[in-house]
């Protein structure tokens, strides 16, 4: 009976340990890498989109008011990127924006990025407790603002732990592309070269060659300069490759692969 | 008859309530404390139906404080009057609404800005740069309306309370003797004489 202690969340195993979440947590380190760097102005995100076919219709701007399946707006002052089960991350997406709107309704002010992520470990921490149900399979990157703290970044994992990070990675790949930012990351780094570290890790994490719009999903959160509000800003994949170009990663003409749109 | 006045200045705000405590017309006590120091940078004046404004004022303390406890940083002055009015709003709508109309100043810490919010029973919240309740605010209002200065030092801010408390003194029939004076600023909040 080698899997006695595998089957159940909520059994330890003689060695003190809950398989399911271990799992779980291995399921997401092969999920796409998502990235995200603090700066001194703002917060950068990038996702690495796992499924592309050649058949796969691109063409659209997505839902989620991005070109959405890694990246999502949590909330006017806060962006969520999610590594794991899609369907799951859907769920959870769903509660946290849930959570915002329930603070808005009852203090009419945007919930603390810090207090999101407690609401979502919360819900997570519960499904390694509660008998008969699987654990999220979904680590996310909260990049976020809020007027205590300022700009912050979090991770969560499907124990419910959850971290304040400078600069961090979730997904395929996350320790090489760690021990590059933790190389590269200074600690007054400005949004601007906060976008360009995190495509040049971007562009050595990901099994592709070239990056495009098709393989990248990328957000900033700052703040708007007249209003002093947060903005965040999911960039469309024209974007994306507008972008890439700046920054001189976009893929040369004679590539072969489908151009979306 | 109750009164409480409250208004802004550079990087302050005072909150003045009346310190009786009558019952029909009998003065049962003359130094009640009326405004509670809700978080370190927030005052909370009280006035209204006897035993439900102590029962309603301790039910929003405790509560800020919890928030406090488990989130190692107090509520935001506008975001605590939010959900004091959301509690009075709640409460009107149940079978025994509390009767209670509130004077909420704090010092925003994250803004640096002194706040000032003006609530009633019925649930009606405004962000004000001076406020009153009860028979003294028919006074008061038209003397704050002339004399408050939003950049006035705290000196000055002081003296314009005076002017209030004095016309309530001189023209209201039943007026109160004696009033509780509490500033809250950047360093917190303290008690002051007038």
């Amino acid at each position: 009976m080698a899997r006695r202690y595998d089957s159940r969340t909520t059994i330890f195993s003689p060695e003190g340990r809950l398989y399911q979440i271990e799992y779980a947590m291995e399921a997401i380190s092969h999920a796409g890498t998502v990235l995200g760097v603090l700066a001194k102005d703002g917060v950068v995100l990038a996702a690495e989109k796992k499924v592309t076919g050649k058949l796969l219709d691109l063409s659209g701007e997505g839902g989620y008011g991005g070109s959405g399946e890694k990246i999502f707006l949590l909330n006017s002052n806060v962006i969520g990127g999610v590594a794991g089960l899609t369907s799951d991350a859907n769920s959870l997406v769903n509660y946290a924006r849930t959570a915002a709107q329930q603070h808005l309704l009852s203090y009419n002010e945007d919930i603390p990025v810090e207090l999101l992520a407690q609401r979502l470990c919360d819900m997570k921490q519960g499904y390694t407790q509660y008998g008969g149900l699987r654990p999220f399979g979904v680590s996310l990157l909260y990049a976020g603002y809020d007027p205590h703290y300022q700009f912050q970044l979090y991770h969560s994992d499907p124990s419910g732990n959850y971290s304040g990070w400078k600069a961090t990675c979730i997904g395929a790949n996350n320790g090489t592309a760690q021990s590059l930012l933790k190389q590269e990351y200074k600690d007054d780094i400005l949004v601007k070269d906060a976008i360009a570290l995190v495509l040049k890790v971007m562009s050595k994490t990901m099994d592709s060659t070239t990056l495009g719009s098709e393989k990248l999903e990328f957000a900033v959160l700052t703040l708007d300069e007249s209003t002093k509000q947060p903005k965040a800003k999911i960039y469309k994949p024209s974007e994306i490759d507008a972008l890439l170009r700046a920054e001189g990663l976009a893929k040369t003409d004679g590539d072969t692969e489908m151009k979306s749109a | 008859m109750e009164t409480s006045f409250a208004l802004t200045g550079k990087g302050y705000v005072i909150v003045a309530a009346d310190t009786t405590a009558a019952r029909s017309i009998v003065k049962m006590k003359v130094d009640e404390d009326k405004i509670k120091e809700i978080s370190p940078h927030l005052l909370m004046a009280y006035s209204g139906e006897p035993g439900d404004t102590v029962q309603f004022a301790e039910f929003v303390e405790r509560n800020i404080r919890l928030y406090q406890i488990r989130n190692l940083y107090p509520l935001r002055p506008s975001a605590a009057a939010s959900w004091i009015r959301r509690s009075l709003a709640d409460s009107l709508r149940s079978r025994s609404p509390y009767s209670v109309n509130l004077l909420v100043g704090g010092y925003d810490t994250a803004t640096h800005e002194p706040k000032l919010y003006w609530i009633d029973y019925l649930g009606t919240q405004v962000d004000v740069p001076f406020g009153a309740h009860g028979y003294g605010s028919y006074f008061a209002l038209s003397l704050l309306d002339r004399y408050h200065d939003p950049e006035a030092s705290l000196e000055e801010g002081l003296a314009t309370l005076k002017r209030c408390v004095d016309e309530v003194a001189k023209r209201l029939v039943v007026s109160p003797g004696r009033y509780k004076v509490k500033v809250v600023d950047k360093d917190g909040v303290r008690e002051v004489e007038i």
